[in-house]
């Protein structure tokens, strides 16, 4: 009844492309924007229900937002241009290390400013994803993600032993600088909450865009069918080597979001290949080719472990750890062995069917 | 001539471990080949297995039965196991998402073997469990040409004629039964073989009860080295490059890769490890792996992928 594009003309070509071309949409997510903007920082500030502890901010809030980022950049390659990636996390890590020696100086460079550095970092894991992206155009499937496990492994390896990266830290852990930005310093949960935000707003509408413009729909062409794309003149060379590009920038930022607003101090282990398969669970779960789908997944990984956590102890079961570890391991697996089964477009499918329904909600003949 | 025999022993205990490699890397390839999935949960499977004969290895000890009736009675029992999950696998998770893309069907194995290691730890337990099948004992060979000889472990010698025996078994289970002939057609093209009245959820359970006897016996060489613990799920990911060396899709593949890998990342690591800071055992073996799919992007043996439109 309330969703419903009666009477919404479009006049002019702007308003017939623009990103969400229905007037319900666009309140609800100038709404969505306001409330996780001002909102949620108004609330903590008068510690209002759940928003009261700090809590939220530093175990949910911030690591869902950072982590989606990274499930759109994987989205991007995986989802968008077809390319399976097995090894999302070293991008992750190469932003990481890379925005932390930006940060602190090497050589004659003197230490740039945080924003700058993350920036940095996201672009030298784009200039290295171009290089582990060249095998793609030769090999696919899942040849190609067991291509990107190198670049995995590698880096694990090069960020574990090369004392370089890491400062000559004895103890291989660094610390991410003071995130001073033009003068103010990012400290509290709230304040890195916003900077994630800031961060993950400005991309997701960038993706947004790209997507929909002339190289997402190259991408999506490669996808379907690289040869039958080739032959219509879209150059794999480019739109493959773009996709890595692109897709590793933003593994890259948010790689190194993760490092400095997120952990505070880090070890190549925060980057292995558990997130690579996180990460991948994320973007399938949440719908592949989907920015939306992205946010979904990456909330629901997150969360269902907190979930698996919590339930038993509230529900008074006496469980030792052991056995809450393993049944974390089942119920994981079974939901998204259940999932994949019901859903295999994932939840962004669900939720576009869901607005579908409701467009002709309550009288749908 | 010293050199030349530790360069030997190099390349002796690295073949041999690398038939080890082998032995997780046929079960992918059984399964690729049967039903072009990808199957994640190899590793999985091998910790299972290997729990499942530990276990009711020692609950037989403590019972007091003598070692050999013990031992079968446990690789009977681990069998067993092992052909429950092919069949809960067959049936709810491979059957209903039939046609799926390989994508999704390569995500659930990951989701069944989230399942398999959570199950199998909670029934079996997660402590480090010791197996003793096979000598463990060093052994010194060729000492007339060379000082000292050449050591070699026991195990590892085992360990390659397991993996010999299973790969000629192997070979003559696919040519010489009807079964066998039955998968390869399954193998070939799923539909024709359906309509030729080969039933394919059988042989789909058929292949998965394969891979998991050869899980069972990577198991019992594995377990002998390491012992049985959760660390072995790693070993699948170790089996990845041998499959993209050898190729998805040829049993010779998977052996030969695995040699490959094996010999490739000790004398790496010996002879280059040094330079760089060691630990490239970690990486290596996916290196040179990346270097064969650019020159052949089926691997060695695998079957030349042919595009159309």
């Amino acid at each position: 009844m309330l969703y419903r594009e009666t009477g919404q003309f479009k006049t002019t070509y702007q308003s017939d492309m623009q990103i969400f071309p229905i007037r319900q949409d666009r309140i609800a997510m100038y709404a969505l924007l306001a409330f996780a903007f001002i909102g949620v920082p108004l609330l903590s500030v008068f510690k209002i229900g759940w928003f009261g502890h700090d809590y939220i901010f530093k175990a949910i809030l911030t690591p869902f937002l950072i982590l989606s980022l990274a499930a759109i950049g994987l989205n991007i390659l995986t989802g968008y241009c077809g390319q399976i990636s097995l090894g999302a996390g070293a991008f992750m890590a190469i932003g990481a290390y890379f925005g932390f020696k930006f940060a602190t100086g090497f050589g004659p460079l003197m230490g740039l400013p945080v924003v700058l550095s993350i920036l940095l970092g996201g672009f030298s894991a784009a200039l290295i994803g171009i290089l582990f992206g060249i095998p793609s155009l030769r090999i696919k499937g899942l040849y190609l993600a067991v291509a990107t496990l190198a670049a995995q492994f590698f880096f694990d390896w090069v960020f574990l032993r090369v004392k370089w990266f890491t400062n000559y830290e004895p103890s291989g852990s660094v610390a991410s600088p003071r995130l001073d930005i033009l003068g103010y310093t990012v400290q509290s949960p709230v304040d890195r909450y916003l900077m994630a935000l800031t961060f993950v707003t400005v991309f997701a509408f960038l993706a947004k865009n790209l997507v929909r413009g002339n190289l997402g729909r190259q991408w999506m062409a490669i996808r379907d069918m690289d040869i039958a794309a080739e032959i219509m003149g879209i150059r794999p060379f480019y739109a493959k080597l773009s996709a890595f590009a692109v897709s590793s920038f933003f593994c890259g930022v948010a790689g190194a979001l993760w490092a400095f607003v997120h952990l505070g101090s880090w070890e190549p282990l925060a980057f292995d290949i558990n997130r690579s398969n996180d990460l991948l669970f994320m973007i399938i779960i949440g719908g592949l080719g989907s920015i939306l789908g992205s946010f979904l997944g990456a909330a629901f990984i997150l969360i269902l472990p907190i979930m698996l956590n919590v339930v038993p102890l509230k529900l008074g079961l006496p469980m030792t750890t052991e056995t809450i570890t393993h049944l974390q391991f089942i119920i994981f697996g079974g939901l998204i062995c259940y999932l994949l089964i019901k859903e295999p477009h994932g939840f962004a499918k669900l939720w576009s069917l869901a607005k579908e329904k409701l467009r002709l909600w309550p009288f749908p003949y | 001539m010293a050199s030349f025999g530790s360069f030997l022993e190099v390349l002796i205990g690295g073949l041999l471990s690398g038939v080890l490699y082998s032995l997780v890397a046929l079960g992918f390839v059984l399964i690729y080949k049967a039903s072009g999935v990808f199957n994640f949960a190899q590793g999985a499977m091998v910790l299972v297995a290997g729990l499942a004969l530990v276990r009711s290895l020692d609950w037989m000890a403590a019972k007091g039965m003598p070692n050999w009736a013990a031992i079968m009675l446990g690789l009977l029992f681990a069998g067993a196991v092992m052909a429950l999950c092919a069949w809960f696998i067959e049936r709810y998770l491979i059957g209903p998402l039939l046609n799926q893309d390989g994508l999704t069907l390569f995500m659930s194995t990951i989701g069944a073997a989230f399942i398999l290691e959570g199950l199998g730890q909670m029934v079996f337990g997660s402590d480090v469990y010791p197996l003793k099948l096979y000598p463990t004992d060093a052994w010194f060979v060729l000492d007339s040409i060379f000082p000292g000889g050449i050591l070699v472990n026991k195990l590892d010698v085992w360990g390659g004629l397991v993996a010999g025996v299973l790969v000629g078994g192997l070979a003559a289970f696919f040519t010489y039964t009807r079964t066998g002939r039955a998968l390869r057609a399954v193998a070939d093209d799923h539909a024709a073989a359906q309509s030729v009245g080969i039933p394919i959820s059988w042989i789909w359970f058929v292949v998965w009860l394969v891979a998991g006897l050869v899980a069972l016996v990577a198991a019992t060489v594995w377990g002998t080295k390491l012992g049985v613990q959760f660390s072995i799920v790693f070993l699948a990911l170790k089996a990845l490059p041998v499959l993209i060396i050898g190729g998805f899709t040829s049993i010779p593949g998977a052996i030969i890769g695995g040699l490959i890998v094996g010999a490739g990342e000790k004398l790496a690591e010996v002879y280059l490890g040094p330079f760089v800071g060691g630990g490239i055992e970690y990486w290596f073996a996916y290196v040179v792996a990346l270097a064969v799919l650019m020159v052949r992007p089926q691997g060695l043996f695998g079957e030349r992928i042919i595009e159309r439109i």
